[in-house]
């Protein structure tokens, strides 16, 4: 199974169907009719067509990296939080406006390793590339339940957006008080014939890196870090791994949790 | 649209500036259709040094108001992985090949340029000298005379097109353009990043693994400009404008400035095949307004 579907070469309008929120996140739908279908854990370069830029200080310049959260019939799915200039233009985008998109990019998940059951772990936004992986799983007969962590009830909304998951909350508005890590600890202690899928935070994402190294279990981490292009041309994304510096726009996003020594990368995250 | 350069004829003044795409990476993630659409009329690979090197640690990029600041730190395989992995795809590329580099001694500049001349792929060579001669302590592109002694080295050592990229973090960039065209270079190229930094919104400390980088983008356009005037007021051989260039309106005003090639670089960032666009928007003679409401845009 490839990981990686080539992106058509240049960025392209993408009309916005449909835009609206899910708790504390925006959900945009966009058109691309004669776009490829993406592999999960893939992600694309989004900015607006009109007013990308001169907003807070002068930004947005750059696209913003997102995942895609599904891809069915010609259109795409992201969900985003509003936290900075680029994340806060692309949520109040409407039907009628046209984003520019670049994908797919990246390489996404690969299959669980043999003998062993995906389980998927997400914090947060981080739950998004896990949605298409979960389709594709149960689609292909596995089960692939979710554990998912997130601040508050606001946030935990996002859970509906996946199937079969159980879930934390910091404060404990929704489903066990704590961190989404300790749920995947008390897991893999009972069954650890598992690979792990995981997307969050780089302090969960270095959580479930050791708790998976501790147990010898596989996994692949979806990682996330600033970049201006997306497609290896800036060299700005790098994370250190055992073996040097590589891109998470073309050698990741995800990557095989055993080449890190650990996810916590620094500028990864929100400053 | 076609243009001479250095004997060469090329398809159109756009090529893309150094380090800024990475035609490998783009193909592992477009496939051949970017050799089918190359977006640039020649290609300039990213800076090599004689050893590998891994580059500055991150975070390496901010976006600041109107451009990036970037602090990669040259991570590339050295001159023999070079020559070994990366110039063989280049080759396959429909475009003529300029390959950069950059050495910490004149010996090292020598060895690297002697070396990437010696391959048949390679139309020309840029000498990038916004690097430290560790032998002298002083930015080999910040001196006339540091730029002239190094040029003067390296220029028997080939007959292939001899591009010098400037710094803009100089006092007198005329004088060291001047210093590279006596010495014997084919062209100079500018402007390349300005020094700049960031801070940690929380903690106050510079944002970048590298304390500071290099800003590019729209913020440095009208500088760009006005440096790529100055030098071309100054030479005689081509000159290679860039800095900001988003549109054909960016390139043509460059080109206007005396230049007679553009770089495009955090534009591709934006859009990888934005070289095309801004090719097909200069042939066009793309203008977004009439001369005279241009005119009266300004401070509407």
């Amino acid at each position: 199974m490839s990981r990686r579907t080539l992106a058509p070469f240049g960025r392209r309008r993408a009309p916005v169907a449909a835009a609206g929120d899910v708790g504390a996140y925006r959900l945009l739908r966009c058109a691309d009719p004669g776009g490829p279908v993406p592999r999960p854990g893939q992600f694309y370069m989004l900015a607006t067509a009109e007013r990308w830029g001169a907003g807070e200080d002068e930004r947005p310049l750059l696209p913003r990296a997102f995942s895609f959260l599904r891809a069915l019939d010609g259109e795409l799915e992201f969900l985003l939080e509003d936290i900075g200039p680029g994340t806060h233009r692309l949520a109040a985008v409407a039907p009628g406006e046209d984003l520019w998109i670049t994908g797919p990019l990246g390489e996404g998940f690969a299959a669980p390793a043999e003998g062993t059951r995906p389980l998927l772990t997400g914090g947060g936004i981080g739950i998004v590339p896990l949605a298409g992986w979960q389709d594709q799983l149960r689609a292909a007969g596995h089960d692939a339940p979710a554990l998912l962590g997130f601040r508050d009830a606001a946030h935990a909304a996002g859970a509906t957006l996946l199937s079969d998951v159980q879930v934390t909350t910091d404060d404990g508005s929704v489903g066990e008080t704590g961190l989404v890590t300790g749920l995947l600890a008390s897991a893999l202690d009972r069954d650890h014939a598992v690979t792990v899928y995981a997307c969050g935070p780089p302090p969960m994402l270095e959580a479930v890196r050791a708790l998976c190294a501790e147990r010898g279990v596989p996994a692949q981490l979806a990682l996330e870090a600033g970049m201006a292009c997306g497609y290896g041309a800036c060299f700005g994304c790098v994370v250190p791994t055992r073996a040097g510096y590589v891109r998470v726009c073309v050698d990741g996003p995800v990557l095989d949790a055993a080449r890190l020594e650990t996810a916590l990368v620094a500028g990864a995250g929100h400053p | 649209m076609t243009v001479e350069f250095c004997g060469l004829e090329l398809r159109s003044p756009v090529i893309n500036a150094s380090g800024t795409f990475d035609a490998i990476a783009a193909h592992r993630t477009f496939g051949d259709e970017l050799l089918e659409r190359f977006p640039f009329a020649a290609f300039v690979s990213k800076t090599i040094t004689l050893e590998p090197r891994q580059g500055n640690p991150p975070p390496r990029l901010w976006e600041t108001a109107g451009g990036l600041i970037n602090s990669i730190g040259l991570p590339n395989r050295g001159l023999h992985g070079y020559l070994e992995h990366d110039l063989p795809f280049y080759a396959r590329l429909p475009v003529p090949l300029i390959v950069n580099v950059m050495g910490f001694t004149r010996e090292e500049v020598a060895t690297l340029v002697a070396a990437v001349s010696a391959r048949e792929e390679v139309f020309g060579l840029e000498l990038n000298v916004s690097c430290p001669n560790v032998e002298s302590g002083l930015i080999m592109g910040a001196d006339p005379g540091e730029t002239a002694a190094l040029v003067e080295r390296v220029r028997p050592l080939t007959s292939l097109p001899l591009i010098v990229k400037l710094t803009p973090n100089a006092t007198d960039v005329p004088a060291v353009a001047a210093a590279a065209q006596e010495a014997g270079a084919d062209a100079v190229s500018l402007v390349n990043t300005l020094r700049g930094m960031a801070l940690h919104p929380r903690t106050g400390e510079p944002w970048l693994g590298g304390r500071t980088g290099g800003v590019s983008g729209p913020a440095i356009r009208a500088i760009g400009l006005a440096q790529v005037a100055e030098v071309a007021a100054r030479v005689t051989v081509p000159v290679v404008g860039m800095g900001g260039v988003s549109s054909g309106r960016d390139a043509g005003a460059l080109l206007r400035a005396g230049a007679t090639l553009v770089a495009v670089g955090t534009e591709s960032f934006r859009d990888p095949a934005a070289g095309a666009r801004i090719e097909r928007e200069l042939g066009g003679g793309h203008v977004s307004e009439t001369p005279a409401k241009a005119a009266n845009s300004v401070f509407r």
